[in-house]
């Protein structure tokens, strides 16, 4: 009987689906623009991922040139440089989410309770760095680093006596300064987060355990970092998904693209720039993209599942 | 014994605080201290908070003689107004369809959409894709379209705030007083949205304002489209080439000569940054709350 009832519906069903998409025609229209530069700008790119499987030719094109099989990957991960950028790029990455994390939370506590005017003043002041563009950024590290005139060298070292460190040529330096630089930008961001967090708790906690006695140490201990968990327990996921990208104006102009620097400073998103851009190593260089694209994406899809398992509202689906 | 407790956690917070803002502040101050001391006094004695001798020489340096300074500059204000005027325009479209439940292949579009945040093809196929078969290198568009005009993420947070701040009722009765889709939108649905609209709009602006990559990748010959970032991007490439390759002394000299002093590349970076610091009291809140919004999705 049902199967007699689809028979008589479909056909009334199909119009009535024509009748909707007419209906919707004007919003179709309005929604082109968009598709069609989500097309230009993100679909259409991803073809050209199997040149990682070829030896390019640029008179050939990426179509025309012959197939590689694996051996631009047999390649890459014969040199050290594969070993070299994963590894810079988890290890930077997992400094800043433990460094972060800890500041950002901390800086939190810290604003929420204060009740001086001030409050609003210092909020926007760490903010502030986190609107400056890469490239003004590695201006202001050059005006303490820079060897002949940098703040450093001139009016803190050779007062005391101390000889002067070429900075850009000695890598020894440059985690602790990467490091610094990406907690200098991004501690205010992080920190309105866990802020608003912090504001929306239920204040009859805090009066209750201050009824109670309880000193303020205590009430951040006891209250508001188990209530932050859930909040830090997704962003530090979230940011577990992405450990595969790294910030490139960071690893790429702060250090001003010093050749002295790379084993230190290169990134899987600096290194496949040069091969691009630099180099000519077109090949090494998708290689280096499509294991970063795949990689990637397993890391994000996984980081989200587990946050929709701890906690649905917040995974990107 | 509790106020004396809460007086020395005021004390304790303030002291933090207050250092932390100093960290913060202190880089820019330098840069701005610089941009306005004695050249020579900055090459004897080194960037420093307590200059010698002060001089102006830089900013009139830049209005008298520094065209190069000012046309960059110009071309990123363009590039900023029209840069997210144009974003905004797609992203609400996008996402006011994207909203509506009744749309037939709705769910389709939104994947496609949220894909884009998942997986991307990287630098080497959007370079191949925008240079050969688009053809923009050494174009303005070059600065426009790639990856900044529209992403996956403000889509979907201007969907979700279509969905729960603009109530269906509204438009409803607008659709019945014979509005059609597109007068709803703009008449209705997108003055609703106008906080959220602000907020990503800010945030585009002030990507686009900052960026330096397209013109980086893509603006091999056409310097006079530089904006003001890639401007300065050029300058301390310059530098660092000139300083790397130092034994050919004779070659340095010559090099040397075309860079602007080093006040005069502070005061650029202090333009640079100037229209951030100037508009950034007023949109503060705005920033915030997109913060809020993106951190914490929903």
């Amino acid at each position: 009987m049902s199967k007699t009832a689809t028979a008589v519906n479909t056909p009334e069903k199909k119009r009535k689906k024509w009748v909707m998409i007419k209906k919707c025609i004007p919003l179709y229209l309005m929604a082109l623009p968009g598709v069609l530069y989500l097309f230009i700008n993100n679909y259409m790119p991803l073809p050209g991922l199997v040149l990682a499987f070829k030896n390019f030719n640029a008179r050939k094109g990426i179509y025309g040139s012959p197939w590689a099989g694996w051996s631009n990957f047999k390649y890459l991960f014969a040199t050290q440089d594969a070993w070299i950028i994963t590894r810079n790029t988890i290890l930077y990455n997992v400094a800043f989410i433990i460094l972060n994390t800890v500041c950002a939370i901390a800086v939190a506590i810290i604003l929420s309770e204060i009740t001086s005017k001030a409050k609003k003043f210092y909020q926007s002041a760490i903010l502030l760095p986190f609107l400056i563009s890469a490239v003004i950024v590695s201006y202001l590290v050059f005006a303490f680093l820079s060897t002949e005139n940098g703040f450093i060298n001139n009016s803190i070292l050779k007062p005391l006596g101390i000889k002067s460190i070429s900075w850009y040529s000695e890598k020894q330096y440059w985690p602790f300064i990467l490091v610094f630089v990406n907690t200098w930008k991004t501690i205010g961001y992080n920190c309105i987060i866990y802020l608003s967090t912090i504001i929306g708790f239920d204040k009859g906690y805090y009066e209750a355990a201050a009824i109670d006695g309880a000193t303020k140490w205590q009430q951040i201990k006891r209250i508001t970092i188990p209530l932050l968990k859930p909040t830090i327990i997704m962003l530090v996921l979230l940011s577990v998904g992405r450990i595969f990208y790294s910030d490139f104006g960071l690893f790429y102009q702060v250090p001003q693209n010093s050749g002295a620097l790379y084993s230190v400073t290169n990134t899987i998103d600096t290194y496949v720039y040069r091969g691009l851009l630099e180099l000519g190593d077109i090949t090494m260089s998708s290689a280096a993209g499509l294991y970063q694209s795949v990689v990637g994406f397993i890391l994000v899809f996984t980081a989200n599942l587990i946050v929709r398992k701890v906690d649905s509202e917040n995974a990107l689906f | 014994m509790k106020t004396k407790e809460e007086k020395r956690y005021q004390l304790f917070g303030n002291i933090i605080m207050i250092i932390l803002s100093a960290c913060a502040i202190i880089p820019l101050i330098l840069l701005v201290i610089s941009s306005f001391t004695d050249n020579d006094t900055l090459i004897r004695n080194g960037y420093s908070f307590v200059p010698e001798k002060l001089s102006l020489y830089a900013y009139e340096y830049i209005f008298n003689t520094g065209n190069s300074v000012i046309h960059a500059y110009g071309i990123s204000i363009l590039l900023t107004a029209l840069g997210t005027t144009l974003s905004l325009v797609i992203t609400t479209m996008l996402a006011y369809t994207l909203s509506k439940k009744y749309v037939p292949g709705r769910g389709i579009l939104t994947f496609l959409v949220f894909f884009t945040m998942l997986f991307n093809g990287g630098l080497v196929p959007t370079y191949m894709n925008y240079t050969n078969t688009f053809g923009i290198k050494n174009t303005f568009w070059a600065l426009l379209v790639p990856n900044l005009l529209m992403n996956g993420f403000n889509v979907l947070l201007m969907k979700s705030y279509f969905v729960t701040g603009v109530p269906e009722e509204v438009l409803e009765a607008a659709q019945i007083d014979g509005a059609g889709e597109f007068k709803t939108f703009i008449k209705i649905a997108l003055p609703l949205a106008k906080p959220v609209v602000a907020t990503i709009g800010l945030f585009v602006g002030i990507a686009y304002w900052n960026d330096w990559q397209n013109g980086y990748v893509y603006l091999t010959k056409r310097t006079d489209l530089y904006s003001i970032q890639n401007l300065l991007n050029r300058m301390i490439q310059n530098i660092q080439f000139l300083s790397q390759n130092s034994s050919n002394i004779s070659n340095a000299n010559v090099g040397l000569a075309s860079i602007p002093s080093v006040s005069v590349r502070m005061a650029m970076a202090v333009a640079g940054i100037l229209p951030i610091i100037l508009i950034y009291p007023f949109v503060q809140n705005n920033f915030v709350k997109g913060i809020t919004l993106g951190g914490v999705k929903g």
